[in-house]
């Protein structure tokens, strides 16, 4: 097996371009997507408003502290005012910050852990496993959301309605869209010459799974999870809105439920409503502009799209300052 | 070296309709020998169950019955724990049988560590490079990073070949290895097959519908048509004396340079007609009744 013929005339036949010198791109590196001003903006906002939920409740007072002040607006002691019985509103927002990232996080990650078993296990193994398997992600995607969520969070008694309680009811109907997206995507690379090859080579199930067909879905998981992430704030902050959230945390939907009950809107205190209900939307903005160059990694058509149409722009540019160039031209003759 | 004796091979799939259930006999009864040093062409038209063949003999499928025995040189049945190391394929599109995640280096590699022909990085790395030597992929260090999407079809079909001997595989399966290539590459990757073959005497199943390549490549020919063997015998008489309908069609469409012009086939035969239920054997220089078991074949007049 291991001499090393001598190559005979005929194999050598150049029938290839000699191989350039350039080094090879790791394989993670395809998985990064093109650094574009959309992904950038979403980059920053996450970034900012993640650094934000971290670091800002160790420089904040204390969020629930009362004070003869209540409604006021803006001042230097208090950048965001205070709500009606006093309570620093920025204090809040940044404690209410971190709880929503903090379930938006624990929900992303279980959902996709979900969405994955049942959606890319299933379809690997086929056959009996796939059908219960697919029947059970069918049952669960008809399954309406948000009112079951209501019913369950209504169900369990509000002192043991915690955080997690809130984080496995969030996942528990949120993970089947997904699963049935990864299932057909799995279906699809599952029936591949190079994963039947590491079959053939005597590879493991589990192996065949993670190492080989893993990393060609990692743009659609990665996909998934941000919009989890995104579904589940926006989730608990609607749970929370209607008063069904957790009760020992404090969110950006509860802050909400407070403005609501103190009347903030019809008294004008914008300052008690508009920075959670911002927040929300900058976060969801943030992550849907991650998303969408994700997207480009699932879907090369829409790169070539943006490729295009940068082409076109720069094209357009060119031909407008040989115009102008012509007639300064002529101008001066 | 191993061979492999395959003994009536049936492989049914059930198809529903609907409601109704039909059965489809994608292999009747095939029977075959493959030998260390010899490369048998498994000849036939898409749909013919040549493809289900290889898929049992990689033990992708099970067969609805029959037998694939797999002996080592010195009599000793194969075990199933080992049966991937002895028996490889090379598959036929190389742009879909690499993954294209992952470097060239990973693809040699795995089947080196799964069959424990390395133990260590280093002793891994060293024999992905020989491996890579061995199949023309030069400079080896140059093209084990590399990914194969910056490899061109040749190139790729090189590294599936380094896999499937990578094992050690004494028995290759190479299913159309060449039909996805153009048309100046070929030759390059046969070759090459075939000195690999010479100098390990590997057993080679070599399938595909091109009679020129088959004749070019192999000592045996059987030809097989709706799951049936139609013909068998040694390439030159196959070809250059084929009997039963179905071979003379396939014989008349190679391109002949003793023939120059369009073969226009004054009376094209209806393929509905052509029967496979009878098999000419060259080796015995009879007709045969295919389609039943290789015994009752023998004890037939």
């Amino acid at each position: 097996m291991t001499n090393l013929a001598s190559p005979t005339a005929l194999d050598t036949a150049a029938d290839e371009p000699a191989p350039s010198g350039r080094p090879a791109r790791a394989g993670w590196r395809s998985l990064l997507p093109t650094m574009t001003p959309w992904l950038a903006i979403g980059l920053v906002l996450i970034g900012g408003i993640t650094l934000f939920a971290v670091i800002a409740p160790y420089f904040v007072g204390d969020p629930r502290e009362i004070r003869d002040m209540g409604l006021t607006g803006p001042s230097a002691e208090f950048p965001l005012g205070t709500t009606q019985t006093g309570q620093d509103v920025l204090a809040q927002l940044a404690f209410a910050t971190r709880g929503s990232l903090q379930i938006g996080i624990i929900v992303g990650l279980l959902a996709t852990a979900l969405s994955a078993l049942f959606g890319i296990y299933g379809a690997y193994k086929g056959k009996v496993l796939d059908e219960a398997f697919s029947l059970l992600t069918n049952v669960f995607l008809v399954i309406p959301g948000l009112p079951l969520v209501i019913v369950i969070s209504g169900f369990v008694p509000r002192e043991s309605r915690g955080l997690w309680t809130i984080a496995v009811v969030l996942a528990v109907t949120s993970w089947a869209g997904a699963a049935r997206v990864l299932r057909a995507q799995t279906l699809s690379v599952r029936s591949r010459d190079y994963v039947a090859a590491s079959q053939v080579s005597g590879e493991k199930s589990w192996r065949v799974i993670v190492v080989e067909i893993l990393p060609n879905l990692l743009p659609v998981i990665a996909s998934q999870f941000v919009f989890a992430v995104i579904a589940a704030i926006l989730g608990e902050a609607g749970l929370s809105y209607i008063g069904l959230g957790a009760s020992n945390s404090a969110t950006l939907g509860t802050m909400l439920f407070y403005a609501q009950n103190g009347f903030a809107l019809s008294l004008g205190a914008w300052w008690w409503f508009v920075p959670p209900g911002l927040m929300i939307a900058l976060f969801g903005m943030g992550l849907s502009l991650v998303n969408f160059s994700i997207d480009e990694l699932i879907n090369p058509k829409l790169k070539n799209l943006r490729l295009h149409r940068k082409r076109a722009r720069r094209a357009a540019r060119l031909e407008r300052e040989l115009a102008r160039d012509t007639t300064a031209k002529e101008a001066v003759r | 070296m191993t061979s492999v004796r395959v003994t009536d091979l049936v492989k049914d799939y059930s198809i529903r309709t609907g409601l109704k259930r039909t059965r489809l006999r994608a292999v009747d009864h095939v029977s075959l020998e493959l030998t260390p040093g010899r490369t048998v062409a498994l000849v036939g038209e898409s749909g013919s169950g040549k493809s289900t063949i290889a898929k049992i003999l990689t033990r992708m499928e099970t067969p609805s019955s029959g037998t694939v025995d797999v002996r080592l040189d010195d009599g000793t049945a194969v075990a199933r724990s080992r049966y991937r190391r002895e028996v490889q394929m090379v598959f036929q599109d190389p742009f879909a049988s690499l993954n294209p995640f992952h470097s060239i280096e990973h693809h040699i590699a795995r089947p080196l560590r799964i069959h424990k022909r390395t133990t260590t990085a280093e002793e891994t790395r060293e024999r992905v490079l020989e491996m890579l030597e061995r199949v023309n992929l030069t400079p080896a260090a140059n093209i084990a990073p590399r990914r194969p999407h910056e490899l061109s079809g040749g190139q790729r079909q090189r590294v599936a070949i380094a896999r499937a001997l990578a094992p050690g595989a004494q028995v290759l399966i190479a299913d159309e290895p060449v039909s996805m290539l153009d048309v100046s590459i070929r030759l390059g990757v046969l070759n090459l097959l075939g000195r690999l073959q010479r100098e390990d005497a590997l057993a080679v199943l070599y399938i595909t519908h091109d009679l020129a390549t088959a004749r070019h490549f192999s000592d045996e020919i059987v030809v097989l048509y709706r799951g049936r063997v139609v013909e068998r015998g040694p390439s030159d008489a196959v070809i250059l004396d084929p009997h039963h309908e179905y071979t003379k069609l396939l014989a008349l469409a190679a391109p002949d340079p003793e023939r120059p012009g369009r073969v226009t086939s004054s009376d094209p035969v209806d393929r509905e007609t052509i029967d496979n239920s009878t098999c000419y054997d060259h080796f015995t220089g009879s007709w045969q009744e295919a389609g039943v078991p290789a015994a009752a074949r023998a004890a037939a007049p």
